[in-house]
Order: structure tokens, then sequence, then C-alpha cells
């Protein structure tokens, strides 16, 4: 613990140039029931180097995280550290070798002090053995100002924002001296300003010489950031080298084994009949005064900064929270979504955010998640009929192009892309005639994003009422015929056409209403 | 390659990677079919009298009124949730039942007193942990008391005796040769609970609960519903079970049935339930039950005293619900 906490203090900076791996993985391979993760993968960090790991959904990106971490175990490989072989049997057994994990869900405890969140499991001890508090304090405000944060190490971590809790998070890895950090898409849900203090971030901890695996979907970033890359792909390493000896569409082809820029779907949108009209609708602390109208055919965008109160207001649509105020119409009806049962009635559906907690049901099989919500359809007098639950499921994993060993297979064995396939099949299945897609493309590979972009299209033209969420300004111009900006729980603005341009979106979305000149 | 645009879709997945009985010959419910197989060659060595037809009839008898709260049980605790009040529940609706008889009421009236009185408590369960949003381990540590409290004030050291004669047939009653009418009762509503909890909507709704409860309501089940009618189910089962035991005895004592909530837990458990909730079976609580009732009754002929038995079902638990754990972490072991 001694020598630990001495590390912390006089760590300097190491010479990075050229050097050796830090870390050398060499022919890991990690098969799971019907499904080959990695086949033979190798992967070299280099002190005072990012190496950006890049490849689709199901690439095998987040098992060599696990690997790496000491929660899956490869069935075959080798993992070296400065040269000596070494297996981590335990996540600890990992955490002492050095090896220390960013998540995008940063698993910390919400209850305990900022402090105590960095000295868990590692806590300065008085004399008697208990925990010396004031030195506690004091070792995390230093590491605290060290990376530039301005956190009180006191308050409880519920308190802070995502992007502070990363920085808890790195303050920690610093705290057990780790010289190997891994950081999975740590950007994800962060808004540009707490981004660019992120990578202000990774160049302190470069120029500490630490060895980072930085993990990215987004290709600005990783040109920005990154020294070297690797690529996977179907859990094969496919390349890897200089981030200064590779092009963005090299990068890509490498990733997808062919070529695809970046295209949103040609659409024609053809208009029909209103669908949804939306009146006065208002919550008591989350949003207010949300009103709308939605025809058949149509691709709604709603813009926003994180906490504009898009996803709320979707959710009390869909009858997940009760709003104060209010009404619906569906076809000029006025409909009551009390439920979301009651909005699947209507025909209302919602693609959630949180595909883990909200969408998917892990611990089932694939076929029982599609026809969750159809289950009155497929089953006779409330008697399952699980040949009808295969047909459904069959026809509509087909349609989505659905990457998987078997409909039986348990859909938390899929990737990401693969599981918001799932979800969007699960509501197609119930034919609505509203859906709401949150963020659908979230945390998912390129494939797989032209592929849930092509499919919005197709689902247009057949007449359906797309509503999507998204915080991606490519996104939200490519794929909308309109576009809503929230902000602070209110419309700030509704653009088509001509108007519809990024400038005016982020000018809406920030409440910067006056063009000084 | 396609960008996968739904009509130029993709491959058709196949249904099934594994067959149904490739998947029971990996099963638990194999593996406690074993157990319960080995037990019952162990009690034939054990005793010459085991195998004598009234002897297994007798032995049935240590299962059926635990089975029967086991299957509603089983449910609950696969959606996620407990009841630790079913022993006093059924203390309280035989006491009901008891109080009944001294105002005179017939065997019907007794049936309906005794169902009626389950139920209630099972509303009054149900109400607190989803009216409430409490967590149903406290809520039913709390009504356990409660309930068994309620029959002590009623009955202090006495007992309500003088049950009708038409009454005992539920516990005493044989409905052919040596079998009994409890023991069809048990085999009955082990196929309507294994039908409720695998062929229909209402048990799916049980599992996806189980899985995951905010999944569930964002996908439009009524998890509050089907939470509340899984209470309500396990306090019926409990006054069902209320009617055959104190119909069996002939009379109830405040302290009828005591300590049974445990051996009811142990026995979904050892039946392969996850006490985490989301999986488990039917048939897998059904044999453990055999299971469980085959080594009392063995213990029994044994002459072991009743306190190394409970110290068994002690033991039992803990060592169910930690071999899966073991099991697994030498298989992660081994491929180290």
């Amino acid at each position: 613990m001694v020598m630990l906490a001495k590390g912390i203090e006089d760590a300097s900076p190491q010479s990075g140039e050229g050097s050796a791996p830090v870390l050398s993985l060499t022919g890991i391979s990690k098969s799971f029931p019907g499904v080959k993760a990695l086949s033979g993968v190798a992967l070299d960090l280099y002190p005072g180097q990012v190496t950006a790991l890049v490849g689709e959904n199901g690439a095998g990106k987040s098992t060599i995280v696990k690997i790496l971490t000491g929660i899956y175990q490869p069935d075959d490989g080798q993992i070296r550290i400065n040269g000596e072989p070494m297996s981590f049997p335990t996540a600890q057994d990992a955490g002492s070798a050095g090896v220390t994990a960013i998540h995008q869900e940063t698993v910390l405890f919400d209850d305990l002090s900022v402090a105590e969140n960095i000295f868990i499991g590692h806590a300065p001890k008085t004399r008697f053995g208990l925990i010396d508090r004031k030195e506690m304090t004091r070792k995390a405000k230093a590491l605290l100002e060290r990376i530039g944060a301005q956190i009180d190490p006191g308050v409880p971590l519920r308190d802070l924002g995502i992007a502070n809790k990363h920085l808890v998070a790195i303050a920690r890895a610093l705290s057990i001296d780790a010289r190997i950090v891994i950081m999975d898409e740590p950007t994800a849900s962060l808004s540009h300003k707490e981004i660019e203090e992120t990578y202000e971030l990774v160049e302190r901890l470069k120029a500490d010489g630490k060895a980072i695996l930085f993990i990215s979907h987004k290709f600005d970033e990783i040109f920005r950031i990154a020294d070297r890359y690797t690529v996977f792909r179907d859990g094969e390493m496919v390349g890897a080298g200089k981030i200064a000896e590779v092009g963005e569409r090299e990068l890509v082809k490498l990733m997808v084994g062919r070529s695809v820029d970046q295209v949103f779907p040609k659409r024609t949108p053809q208009l029909g009949e209103e669908v949804l009209k939306v009146v006065g609708y208002a919550h008591p602390t989350e949003f207010e005064d949300i009103g709308f109208t939605l025809r058949a055919g149509e691709i709604l965008g709603f813009y926003g900064l994180v906490g504009a109160g898009r996803s709320e207001f979707m959710q009390a649509l869909f009858g997940i929270t009760k709003p104060s105020k209010g009404a619906i119409r569906i076809d000029g009806k006025v409909a009551v979504t009390r439920t979301p049962n009651e909005a699947i009635g209507h025909g209302i559906v919602y693609v959630p955010e949180d595909r883990g907690k909200q969408g998917v049901i892990k611990g089932l099989p694939i076929f029982q998640n599609v026809s969750l919500p159809s289950l009155k359809q497929t089953s006779r007098n409330g008697f399952l009929r699980l040949a009808e639950e295969f047909t459904l499921a069959r026809d509509y994993t087909q349609r989505l192009d659905l990457r998987a060993a078997a409909l039986d297979q348990d859909i938390g064995e899929l990737s990401g892309g693969n599981q918001q396939k799932v979800v969007i099949a699960k509501w197609l299945a119930t034919k609505p005639r509203v859906i709401i897609l949150d963020e659908p493309t979230k945390g998912i590979d390129i494939g797989s994003k032209a592929a849930v972009h092509e499919f919005m299209a197709e689902l247009a033209a057949g007449g359906l009422a797309v509503i999507m969420v998204s915080s991606e300004i490519p996104e939200i111009l490519g794929m909308s015929d309109r576009v809503i900006v929230m902000r602070e729980g209110r419309i700030a603005a509704e653009y088509e056409g001509a108007d519809l341009t990024p400038e005016h979106l982020v000018r809406a979305a920030a409440g910067i209403t006056e063009v000084r000149t | 390659m396609s960008l996968a645009s739904p009509d130029l879709a993709g491959r058709q997945l196949p249904d099934r990677l594994k067959t149904p009985l490739q998947r029971f010959l990996v099963s638990w419910e194999l593996l406690l079919l074993g157990v319960a197989v080995a037990v019952f060659v162990l009690n034939s060595f054990a005793s010459p009298y085991f195998l004598d037809p009234w002897n297994l009839s007798d032995a049935t008898f240590n299962f059926t009124e635990k089975a029967m709260i086991a299957f509603a049980m089983a449910l609950l605790i696969i959606s996620g949730e407990i009841d630790l009040s079913v022993a006093s529940i059924l203390a309280l609706a035989s006491t009901a039942m008891g109080f009944a008889v001294q105002l005179g009421a017939d065997t019907p009236v007794l049936v309906l007193t005794g169902l009626a009185v389950g139920l209630a408590c099972g509303a009054f369960n149900g109400l607190l942990v989803t009216g409430f949003g409490l967590p149903s381990i406290v809520v039913t540590i709390g009504t356990m008391s409660l309930f068994r409290g309620i029959s002590y004030i009623v009955l202090g050291d006495k007992a309500y005796t003088g049950y009708p004669s038409d009454f005992a047939f539920f516990g005493q009653g044989y409905v052919w040769w040596v079998i009994s009418f409890e023991f069809v009762l048990f085999a009955l509503l082990a196929v309507v609970f294994a039908v409720l909890l695998h062929r229909t909507n209402f048990g799916r709704a049980v599992y996806v609960i189980g899985n995951n409860p905010v999944g569930a309501l964002f996908s439009g089940i009524r998890v509050p519903n089907v939470k509340f009618a899984l209470f309500l189910l396990t306090g019926l089962m409990s006054g069902v079970a209320a009617i055959c035991l104190t119909s069996r005895l002939g009379a109830t004592r405040p302290s009828i049935a005591f300590g049974w909530e445990l051996e009811v837990v142990t026995m979904v458990v050892l039946g392969g339930v996850s006490i985490l909730g989301g999986s488990g079976t039917i048939p897998g609580v059904v044999i453990a039950a055999f299971v469980m009732g085959m080594v009392t009754f063995g213990f029994g002929l044994l002459n072991v005293p009743g306190i190394v038995m409970s110290i068994f079902i002690g033991l039992l638990l803990i060592a169910v619900i930690a071999l899966p754990r073991i099991a697994r972490r030498l298989l992660a072991g081994r491929k180290d």
C-alpha cells in the first residue's frame, strides 16, 4: 500500500517513443456456445501511446476487454506484460497487474463519496488498521487536481454528472498506479465540452506514460487522439499500425470488409394522413407544453442536448410516466396512454435508449423477446403457441437481417447492434401506427447503423409514422423530414426543408437566438 | 454484402440449436431425478418396511402439503419476489377454520373459510408489495409474525378440535387403495401449475419479470398486476394446504406448520428455481418434493431425531444455492 501511494506522488513521465509494448496479446481465442467471439487475435499496447481498437459491434471488442480485465478466460493464446506471461483468473488479478478499465457505464458506487470511490479496496490506513479519512481525502484531492478535475472529494458520487464520474474513475485508475488504461467508449454520452475535457485527460495520461486502449465508434476522435490502431472484424484481427499512416476510408474498409460511406438512404417522403396529434403535454419537472402533429410516412426528428427532456417526453407518450396535462389523438380520436399496454393498444411503440435495461430481456431466447408484445396474437385463450411464436420471430428477424446462431439463443449473447435489431423486430411485429426510436444507433457499429437507417426509411415508405430522438446531427439531418428541437423541457424550434441546417439545430438547442454580426 | 434492406434481407435463422431432449440431458431436473432414484434405493436397503405400499403412501404426506405451497412459491420466486409468511398464513387459516367450527360451521363453510383467509392474507402481502413498492422479503417477514401472532392471541395455549367427521376426508381419505386424496390433489395441482407456468402467457410474463422487471414494463406487461396475482395465488395455496393439514391432524394449535416456510423455499430452490429469479421449472419442484419427502421418511425409519432433520434441511438449502456457483468456479478454473 505504501509503495503504491508513493508511486502516485513521484510518477514521472516515461519515455514512450518506439519502445517495446507493455502489454502484448498473441493468439487469443474465445468461444461461446454457437459463436466464435475471437479467433487468434493479437493486440499490442505501448507506453505513452493511445491505441484505438475499432470494429463493428460483434467484432469482439468487448470480449477482449473482458479478457484483459479478468472477467473472461481465453480458451487459447497468451497475455504478456513487459514480456512476462500472465493470466488474469479474476478481476483483482488484472487490477494488481496494472490493468484498469473505464467503462461506458462506469462501475462506481453512487452512495459513497468521491474519495471513497477512488480508494475503495486500497484506502490509506491508520495505525489501528482503520481507514484514515483525512489522508484519503488529502490524496483524493491531490489526484483530482492532477487530472484537472474540480470535484470536492467529500461529496457523494450520486451528485456528479456522468463526465465527472468518468474523472473519478480515472482518478481511481491513477490511484492504483495502473499502467494500462482501457477506455471503452468514454465519450458516448457526453456533451461537446465534456468530450474536449476527456481528450485533454487522455493527453495527460499519455504524458504519464500510461498505455491506453481506446475503444470508439467515432472516427473524428480516433484520428484526433490515437497514435496507433488495431482493427477487429468478426473476431479476427484484420489490421494494425500507426494512425499517421492510414486514412479514414481505409480504416472503415478494414472494419467492414467493404467500402461504406456514411450515406443515408435517399427518400422521397410520401406523406399521408395525420396519424398523431399531441396537445399541451406537460410534466411537473421534466417537460412543458409539448405539441406537434405527425403524418403517416413521415420521419420526425427530435434534437436537443442531453437532459433536454426528449426521452422523458417520449416515455410519457408511451405510458411509462404520467403527464400532468395534455392530450393525444390517434387518427383524430382521443387516445389515453396511462400504461405501455394502453400505448401499444393504440399503436404507439417505443424503442428505448437504454437497450440493456429497457429494451431486451436478457436470459430469455431471441424468439421470446420478439413475440413478447405480440403474445395476444400468437396465443389462443391465454395459452402459448410456440409454433406461432417461432413463425413470427423467423419472419421479423429475417426482415432485419439478424445475425445469430438460432432463435432459441439467449439474447444476452448477441452484440449491441443485433440486440437493437431484435428490439425493433419485436415492435414491428405488433404492427404499430407510430414508432418512437430513442437514439436508435447509439453505441452500434457502422454496418448495423446503416441497416437501422435503411430500415427506418423502409418503414416510413410503408406508411408508418416515425419519431426519432437523436443527438447526432448527421443522423438527424440525414434521416428526418422535419426536426423539433427541445431545450430545457420545451420545444425551442421546428425546422424543415432549407431551414434544416446544423447551425440552426445547434443554436436552438443551446438557446442562442440572435445572430450577432 | 448488402446493407440489409428488408427486401434483400438475409438468412432465415434456425429455430433451435439444441433439441429439447439435448437440453434435458444436461438439465438440473435429470440430475435431481438421479438423486431421487438414489434416495429411493438407499431407503429400500435401509429399512425392510420401506417398500410396503402403505408405508410408501404414508411417506407422501411428508411433502404433499408443502409441495402445494411450493408450486405457487416457485412462480413467485421466479418472478423475483418471495413470500416467507406462507406457514403463518396456513396457521391463521387453520385458526379461522377452528373458530368457525366453534360457531357450528359445516365442512363446505370450513373449506371456504380456509380458502378465503388464504386469499385475504395473500392480497394483504400483494398490496403492500405492489401498492407501496416495499421489498417482499421485508413485508413477508413482518406478516410472518403478524399472521401467526393473531393465531396465538386467539388460541393461547389451547387447541381447536371437534372438526366434523366428513372434514377428515381431505387429509385422511383415500381415493383408491393406497392413493390418498392429498396425493391426487398434489398431482392435479402439479399439472395445473406446470401448464400455468410453461404453457400460458401468464407464465411467460412471470419469467420476463424475473429476468428484467424494467424491460417487462417497457414491453407492455402489467408488472404490478402479475405480481399481485402471484401473491394471491400463494395465499390461496397456503389456504389449500391449511385445509389438508388441519384435516389430517384433526386439530389446530397456533404452532401448526411452524418453520414450513423454510422447507417450502428449500424445496423450490432444490427444484432448480434460481433464488435470484428468472429461471426454474415445475417438474423440478415436483422431483424436489419427492426427494425431500423420501429423505424425511428415511430418517424417520432410521429413528433420526427431528432436530437432525432440521440441520439437514439447513445444510441442503445452503448446498443447493452454493453448488451451481462452486461448479461454475471449478469449470472456469479448469479452462484457465
